[in-house]
């Protein structure tokens, strides 16, 4: 993508003026605007609405379950079939679903739709997304919108937690900041919405701005914190990796797993390089959030160490060796990879227990699995040998108790993971 | 009823090594590819993750990854005179089952066969005279050389990743690598595997005898390797399970390591596993093929018209498929009249087991597929046959597999089969024995082939195959020759006993010795003599092409698959560059 040119920040400026005067009309136009709908195709990826709207018959047709603080929201149909999909919606319904979290019948979304980032995006960008989404085959497929407890069920509860944590408003460009930094904000900030995962909540759900990007426990997994701390966040990496990352689902620190390996999947894969470069322009300037430096490392000969080393030499050493190097871009570094010293160690955990399998893309199609060993391996022990490898080869960070990887378990068992 | 499916260009009939070769290589040249399989389908993560795949029980002994009799079996017999009859457990071959075939469970062996090889009946009578050939002989060259392989083979090996040493790199011999192989564009992918102590003191031992030994070319990687497709191997981490298992540390080529990572991302490609082809369908006039039928497994039968028809099954039931379907003439013993299903032809083994005095490490235990050493000179026509009076010969090898607890108990003869006598002999031996084995050449004969059993049938009601063979007198002399050589080595490694393995008598299906097997559907410059031309296409039916073992005119004293993965990559070639531009027979008739 190019960079925002005055000309299309004009169009963006008078794109609602031109709304004013013909929004009332379906948007027909845009059914044959080859251009714009191929936009918008490529918005939606970027966007990464699929991952979420998913369905058996259509990548749009909705009813997948979101994990949200406070239940489980299922997913609308976005194909353009008139009774159970975006059918009836015009270009400013859809945008001020986008841009306002608010639905066509006047109800409020919850935020599982992450409008408090795409709040930023244009209405350029809005519009074309909406073209794109009229083209894609419709599909009658109706999902139950109301799976929330009271007194979350109420919708109009959303205007209070408006009021306390949404900002509206398009993304603004910083004077004094490059394009490609500006278009890496625009698109980490609002379509990408990298925080949605990334950055902490409070106990409300809502955003904690000040701690952007520092990590969270979320649906089973740890999203790793991704600023620019060296101990736990991606201060390390150079821009080319984090491209790397985003583009192939693995670099020389890390690969993409569970929720990630998706969003690799469906979406940063199919972006173009300059947008990923942006993204990766944007990331890199972050602050460090979290502990700046690391706790000091656990005794190598004390008790819990000597176990947890006794068992990653009979289970893990074979593929991760014994430096925890691994091999390069196939079995992830322990050594070197934040992973494993992330505030909550969630993630270390269900790999452990469960396995995984991480990002297949067409640049690194073979996806190496990790294995799952909680079937012969306790608790006590996986508490140990994660324990061993966030105190090993240069990691530090806290001990892992017998009992949170008890809880992990149970949780695993309740998401039949 | 028969359901009919929506046509497609191309219709794969078994998805293992050549399969899916052939399948990606198709479906990136734009064709719309279907590939049906047998078994079910196979995957590192799902089916062999490294915490459960080193189990001896399941896959070594119970042999889960193969094809069950249940499934398909054969009819047996040693030569016409005899009723054949059905076998009912799987021994002396086991073919594969599910995606990745025999790619999944193999040892990673990759041989180039040599320039002899291919022209072995012509090379034969230039150098010893037409009366040298063995009686009852159907040799005959295959209809391609050496030279228009070896840029195939080098694209299989670059696929694999095979670790080895070059011992001919354009005509330039290599020293460590092996003088007598033909000439190779580039030296392999990866180097040689590290060796463990058994194979170090044969390839001294050898030296000394004056033979030429080379590491095994090993398709068990030494280091990381990536392939053209982007799929990436992991080093061998030397866990000894690898021949009856699949990898669970992406450390052995394979279809699931190296293909079909690649494979299931082409949006133009399908895959319907545990479906069984039963016939390749023809036009009424019999000189095209229509598609396949196949019987999925609730037993509904469907129809999958294609423009084009690979069968890439193992070799046996490649040969069964155009026996049932009808494509070419049935080879006859008796008038010598007739293709499908001649010159079937099999491997010979043996060796020499050592027990060595004194402290040794030889920790079999630390092992993979295809480490160890392997000495040439007395396969093929590497040495002069003036005086030992047979055609062809064998590789002769330490390559110790594994040291796996169940099936690996060696003990000297006469001692006690269980027991505590048994346990300590174990305890005693394990660490310090060795094998040195044979793998010899079988030349194809007259009594040997495939055809359609008259008695027996399948569950589905179509007949069994056949299978009618012995070992020959040359065959026979070629393995004692081979084993006194296994036994001289074995003695100047410093054994102090020596065990022969020489299995004597007719040949038995029932004891493991080889899945080699070659031969039925063979190609060939003449349609009188092959199924199919020097390109693996049908001579009858243009839109039918052939891959794997059976188009083998012949058996060499190496493993197969190096020659079977680079006549995959020749055929899909052929296709893709002259095929589609002009479908139609790529070789007058």
């Amino acid at each position: 993508m190019s960079p925002r040119t005055p000309a299309r920040r004009l169009a963006a400026l008078l794109a609602p003026a031109f709304v004013l005067l013909l929004g009332a009309l379906p948007a027909q136009a845009d059914d044959n605007d080859y251009v714009a709908i191929e936009r918008g195709r490529y918005l939606a990826t970027v966007g990464d609405c699929s991952s979420c709207h998913l369905h058996r018959e259509s990548p749009y047709a909705g009813g997948r379950g979101i994990e949200a603080p406070f239940g489980t929201i299922n997913a609308p149909n976005i194909t353009p079939d008139p009774e159970t999909g975006l059918g009836r919606w015009t270009r400013d319904d859809f945008a001020r679903a986008l841009q306002q979290g608010v639905s066509r019948n006047g109800g409020h979304l919850y935020p599982a739709l992450p409008y408090p980032w795409f709040t930023r995006i244009s209405r350029e960008d809005s519009d074309a997304i909406y073209a794109y989404l009229r083209t894609v085959p419709p599909v009658s497929n109706a999902v139950n919108r109301d799976t929330l407890p009271f007194p979350f069920s109420i919708r109009a509860v959303m205007r209070v937690w408006n009021g306390m944590f949404f900002e509206p408003g398009r993304f603004q460009p910083v004077i004094g900041r490059t394009d490609e930094w500006n278009r890496g904000a625009y698109l980490v900030e609002g379509l990408g919405h990298c925080g949605a995962c990334h950055t902490p909540v409070n106990a409300l759900g809502g955003s904690r701005r000040s701690q952007s990007f520092a990590g969270q426990a979320l649906q089973g997994w740890y999203a790793p914190n991704i600023g620019g701390s060296s101990y736990q966040g991606i201060g390390e990496w150079g821009v080319d990796d984090v491209v790397q990352y985003l583009r192939t689902g693995a670099n020389g620190w890390t690969r993409a797993s569970g929720p990630m390996a998706e969003v690799v999947q469906r979406s940063t894969s199919r972006m173009t390089e300059a947008d990923l470069r942006a993204i990766a322009v944007y990331l890199r300037d972050q602050p460090g959030r979290g502990p700046a430096t690391a706790p000091p490392a656990l005794a190598a000969d004390s008790p819990r160490m000597r176990t947890g080393q006794a068992i990653y030499v009979d289970n893990c050493s074979a593929c991760h060796r014994r430096d925890g190097q691994g091999v390069e871009s196939m079995i992830p570094s322990l050594a070197s990879n934040q992973i494993a010293v992330q505030a909550g160690p969630e993630t270390l955990i269900r790999l452990v227990l469960s396995g995984s399998r991480p990002a297949a893309t067409d640049a690194e199609p073979t996806a190496p699995a990790m294995p799952a060993f909680g079937w012969r391996l306790n608790d006590a022990q996986v508490a140990d040998v994660v324990t061993y490898l966030r105190n090993s080869w240069g990691n530090a960070a806290p001990p892992v108790e017998a009992s949170v990887v008890q809880t992990m378990r149970r949780q695993l068992a309740a998401r039949g993971e | 009823m028969t359901r009919r499916l929506p046509s497609t260009d191309v219709v794969v009939v078994g998805l293992g090594w050549t399969g899916s070769i052939m399948s990606l290589e198709l479906a990136r040249a734009g064709l719309n590819v279907v590939a049906i399989e047998r078994g079910p389908w196979r995957d590192t993560a799902a089916d062999f993750p490294p915490a459960t795949s080193a189990d001896e029980l399941r896959y070594a002994v119970r042999q889960d990854l193969f094809l069950r009799p249940a499934q398909e079996t054969l009819t047996f017999r040693n030569n016409i005179s005899q009723n054949a009859l059905p076998i009912r457990r799987w021994g002396s071959f086991l073919p594969g089952n599910g995606v990745g075939g025999a790619g999944v469970h193999w040892n990673g062996h990759t041989w180039r066969w040599h320039p002899w090889d291919f022209t072995h009946r012509s090379s034969t009578i230039e150098r010893y005279g037409a009366d040298f050939l063995p009686p009852d002989n159907m040799m005959q060259d295959w209809g391609i050389t050496y030279d228009e392989l070896e840029p195939f083979y080098d694209r299989f090996e670059y696929l694999c990743g095979i670790a080895g040493k070059a011992g001919n790199l354009r005509g330039v011999i290599q020293e460590g690598g092996n003088p007598f192989e033909g000439p190779r564009q580039r030296e392999y992918p990866t180097p040689p595997m590290r060796l463990t102590q058994a194979p170090t003191m044969f390839e001294k031992a050898a030296r000394e005898l004056g033979w030429h030994p080379f590491p095994n070319p090993s398709a068990n990687m030494s280091q990381a390797y990536t392939n053209s497709y982007g799929c990436r191997l992991a080093p061998c981490t030397y866990c000894g399970f690898c021949e009856r298992f699949g990898c669970g540390n992406y450390s052995k080529a394979s279809p699931q390591t190296c293909v079909l990572p690649a494979l299931v991302r082409q949006s133009n490609f399908e895959a319907r596993t545990e479906c069984q082809v039963t016939k390749v369908n023809l036009s009424a006039d019999g000189k095209r093929a229509t598609g396949v039928t196949y019987r999925d497994t609730s037993g509904r039968e469907w129809e999958q018209p294609a423009e084009m028809v690979l069968l890439c099954a193992y070799q046996l039931f490649n040969v069964r498929l155009l026996l049932l379907s009808g494509i070419g003439t049935p080879y006859d013993p008796r008038t010598g009249e007739g293709t499908v299903g001649r010159n079937y032809a099999y491997q010979i083994t043996g060796g020499a087991t050592g027990f060595f005095p004194g402290e040794r490490h030889f920790n079999p235990f630390v092992a993979s597929g295809s480490e160890g050493i392997v000495v040439d000179d007395f396969n093929d026509d590497n040495f002069d046959h003036t005086q030992v009076g047979f055609v062809g010969g064998s590789s002769v090898a330490c390559i110790p597999t594994n040291g796996r607890p169940i099936l690996n108990r060696p003990v000297p003869e006469g001692t006690l089969r269980w027991g505590s006598a048994w346990k300590r002999a174990t305890h005693e031996n394990y660490n310090r024995t060795a094998s040195v084995g044979i793998q010899g050449s079988v030349m194809p004969y007259r009594g040997a082939y495939l055809d359609l059993d008259p008695t027996y049938k399948d569950p589905l009601g179509l007949p069994l195959l056949r299978l009618t063979f012995d070992f020959q007198e040359n065959e026979r002399k070629l393995r004692r020759f081979g084993v006194d050589r296994c036994i001289e080595a074995v003695r100047a490694m410093g054994a102090d006993r020596v065990i022969r393995n020489e299995i004597t008598g007719p040949y038995d299906i029932v004891p493991y010795q080889s899945t080699h097997t070659t031969g039925g559907a063979i190609m060939g410059a003449d349609p009188k003599t092959s199924v199919v031309n020097k390109y693996c296409q049908s001579w009858d039916v243009p839109n039918v092409f052939m891959a794997g073992a059976s188009l083998f005119p012949m058996n060499a004293g190496f493993n197969p698959t190096g020659t079977v993965g680079a006549l995959a990559y020749w055929a899909v070639d052929a296709i893709r560059e002259r095929y589609l531009k002009a479908p139609g027979p790529l070789v007058p008739a």
